[in-house]
């Protein structure tokens, strides 16, 4: 059902190029250029409003910029789809707030995000075929949720839901995922489950995480961007980033 | 039950629908043995004024599960199904003043008599064909259907949602109220249709006719309750569910919210209008009162009694409803009011579930935590869901 990693495909690289987005006059992204390669899973720290969230809003176009370029792959300008096209040809967003179908079951959750006709007509006459079924307990025993399977979704705890949000992700078979602030308000457990939840995401899917939790994103992250004033300031390992005089002045020494 | 299942293993799982249905193969075989074959001066004896209001309690039945079905499934709070209710009632009227024929006061055998009396000469061009059953019988659909249909294509493709929609309902079927209290509308104004004489032949005023009219409303009652429950049990019915809990979630999945909206807000005005389609012959009398806003009000404090999102709750608590109007209107008239209003808010404050509620076993279907679940149905709708307030 997911098919082989994205890299056997050429699995496709997101670049943005020079891209401004103003708000009245104020610059949510000035100029950003950035490049996430296929099955890379790229970190993007920054202070508020250094427009990592309108960096997302212009990937899933939600918001249009006033000038600059997004492409995905070669062939797929981002800024001539609407939001669902966007969603067709891969890209799947998770926001920082879960927002899971509470009075149905974890189950009930991941097949209503299963990809396919989601007409109204079909939907009526409609069963889950079995391999269907299989991919929906594959993708629950990725997120963890095995055991929870006919839980209502409202009953989970917060990690959890998150959790199911990213597995409501998965169904759709994307290939770049965008998460924004997956563990905030998670236990340390919680955490480490979702650090080892995303690194086993990224064989085959590209993710993009934003995240302020440090200790976090040195656990998972091989490659950080750091924003600033919705331009990049640095980028680079961990280690590096850390070590940047100008990212220790806007960010780390704060 | 999802479409193509077989039905009694379906039914098996479903016991609140078998006790349902159940009840109404029993309804069925006992209400005409009861009233036909038992003497009138027997104390087993079933009276035709109790027979026509068991017809019109199951009526009452098919419309709150018309409106549990939008409300209790996708979160549309409708204050006009009494429109859709009387629109059927209305169709299947014109046919009945059809059949009048030279019976009529004034004799004459194509015009009703109250266009007699308005001094028309030839019947409107939208009377043309209700003479005939087979054309007036898809019109008792496609009335309430067609117009549930333009209404609901405009509503839900501007996202109208909470409680403006239920608003605009409610002005819907008040609009149709003062239409139809005009003469000049062609539906005998404020006087309706009454004076019914037969149907299909039969004798109007036949306890055999009453009789075949109560089980015919029997078995609508059933198959609309399984139509529902194929409705509710398949994915568009988890669909729906989502959408009554997150909308723009659902949206975000890809789902199209508004076509899902229509479709049921539609599938809910037909169950509805033949409703009122069986309820006319039975109380023999359609008048423009019938869309009055209070009657929409009382039909959504059923659903509220029974159980919202149950369907069988729905029935119940029409039925309920309506036993104890019936006993208090007769027995402390001026007291139904108060009563109605207080048995509203008791039910509000201390059994969110409904009476469904407390039946062990039905949370599953009815939850009542969560910022905007079924379980706070009245709150929660009348406008101060989150979802409303953000738009």
């Amino acid at each position: 059902m997911s098919g082989p990693p994205p890299e056997l495909l050429g699995g496709k690289a997101l670049t943005l190029t020079n891209l401004t987005v103003s708000f009245d006059g104020f610059k949510a992204l000035d100029g950003l250029t950035l490049t996430v390669e296929p099955g890379e899973l790229r970190c993007i720290i920054g202070p508020n409003g250094a427009g990592k969230t309108t960096m997302m809003d212009v990937i899933t176009g939600r918001t249009r910029p006033m000038s600059g370029t997004a492409r995905f792959g070669p062939a797929i300008d981002l800024l001539t789809l609407s939001e669902p096209e966007i969603v067709d040809v891969g890209i799947g967003r998770k926001f920082q707030k879960p927002t899971v179908f509470e009075q149905l079951t974890v189950f009930e959750n991941l097949e209503l995000s299963l990809w396919g006709d989601k007409s109204f007509w079909r939907s009526l006459t409609t069963r889950l075929r079995s391999s269907q079924r299989d991919y929906v307990d594959d993708i629950l025993a990725v997120i963890g949720l095995a055991s929870q399977r006919e839980t209502l979704a409202g009953t989970l705890a917060h990690g959890q839901k998150q959790w199911l949000e990213i597995g409501m992700l998965l169904m759709q078979e994307p290939e770049l995922l965008l998460v924004d602030e997956p563990v905030a308000g998670m236990t340390p457990q919680e955490t480490d489950r979702t650090a080892e939840l995303l690194t086993s995401l990224k064989a085959e899917h590209t993710l993009i995480v934003v995240e302020h939790d440090m200790d976090f994103v040195r656990s998972i992250a091989r490659r950080v961007t750091v924003l600033h004033e919705g331009r990049v300031l640095a980028e680079g390992d961990m280690s590096q980033v850390q070590n940047d005089p100008r990212v220790i002045d806007v960010y780390l020494g704060a | 039950m999802p479409f193509g299942r077989p039905l009694l293993p379906a039914m098996r799982q479903d016991r609140g629908g078998a006790v349902l249905l159940a009840g109404l193969v029993a309804l069925s075989v006992l209400v005409p043995l009861l009233n036909l074959a038992v003497p009138p001066g027997s104390p087993w004896h079933l009276s035709t004024y109790w027979l026509t209001l068991l017809g019109k309690y199951l009526c009452f039945g098919m419309l709150a599960l018309a409106l549990d079905l939008i409300w209790g499934y996708a979160g549309i709070l409708s204050l006009g199904h009494a429109a859709f209710f009387s629109l059927g009632g209305y169709a299947m009227g014109m046919y009945l003043m059809r059949q009048i024929g030279t019976r009529g006061v004034y004799g004459d055998p194509v015009l009703p008599d109250f266009m007699v009396f308005l001094n028309w000469h030839s019947l409107p061009w939208f009377w043309t064909g209700f003479n005939h059953f087979w054309f007036a019988l898809p019109m008792m659909a496609l009335a309430p259907g067609g117009l549930a249909f333009v209404f609901g294509w405009f509503a839900f493709r501007s996202r109208v949602t909470g409680v403006y929609l239920s608003i605009i309902t409610q002005a819907l079927s008040y609009a149709l109220m003062l239409a139809f209290f005009r003469n000049d509308m062609g539906f005998g104004g404020n006087n309706g249709f009454t004076d019914f004489k037969d149907i299909l032949g039969w004798d109007l005023h036949a306890d055999r006719t009453r009789v075949a009219l109560f089980v015919v409303t029997a078995v609508a009652l059933a198959v609309s309750y399984l139509v529902c429950r194929a409705v509710v049990d398949s994915r568009a019915g988890r669909v729906l569910r989502a959408i009554r809990d997150a909308e723009s979630r659902v949206r975000f999945l890809g789902y199209r919210v508004e076509s899902y909206k229509l479709w049921v807000f539609v599938g809910s005005s037909v169950i509805a209008g033949l409703a009122g389609a069986l309820y006319v012959p039975q109380v023999g009398i359609i008048n423009p009162s019938e869309f009055a806003p209070i009657n929409s009000i009382e039909a959504v404090i059923w659903v509220a009694v029974g159980g919202r999102g149950t369907l069988i709750g729905a029935v119940a608590g029409a039925v309920l409803v309506n036993y104890a109007k019936t006993y208090f209107t007769g027995a402390l008239p001026e007291v139904w009011l108060y009563a109605l209003g207080a048995l509203f808010i008791g039910v509000t404050l201390f059994l969110p579930r409904g009476f469904m509620g407390l039946v062990p076993g039905t949370a599953r279907l009815i939850p009542a935590d969560g910022p905007r679940g079924a379980g706070r149905p009245i709150r929660s709708e009348l406008g101060v869901s989150a979802e409303g307030k953000a738009k």
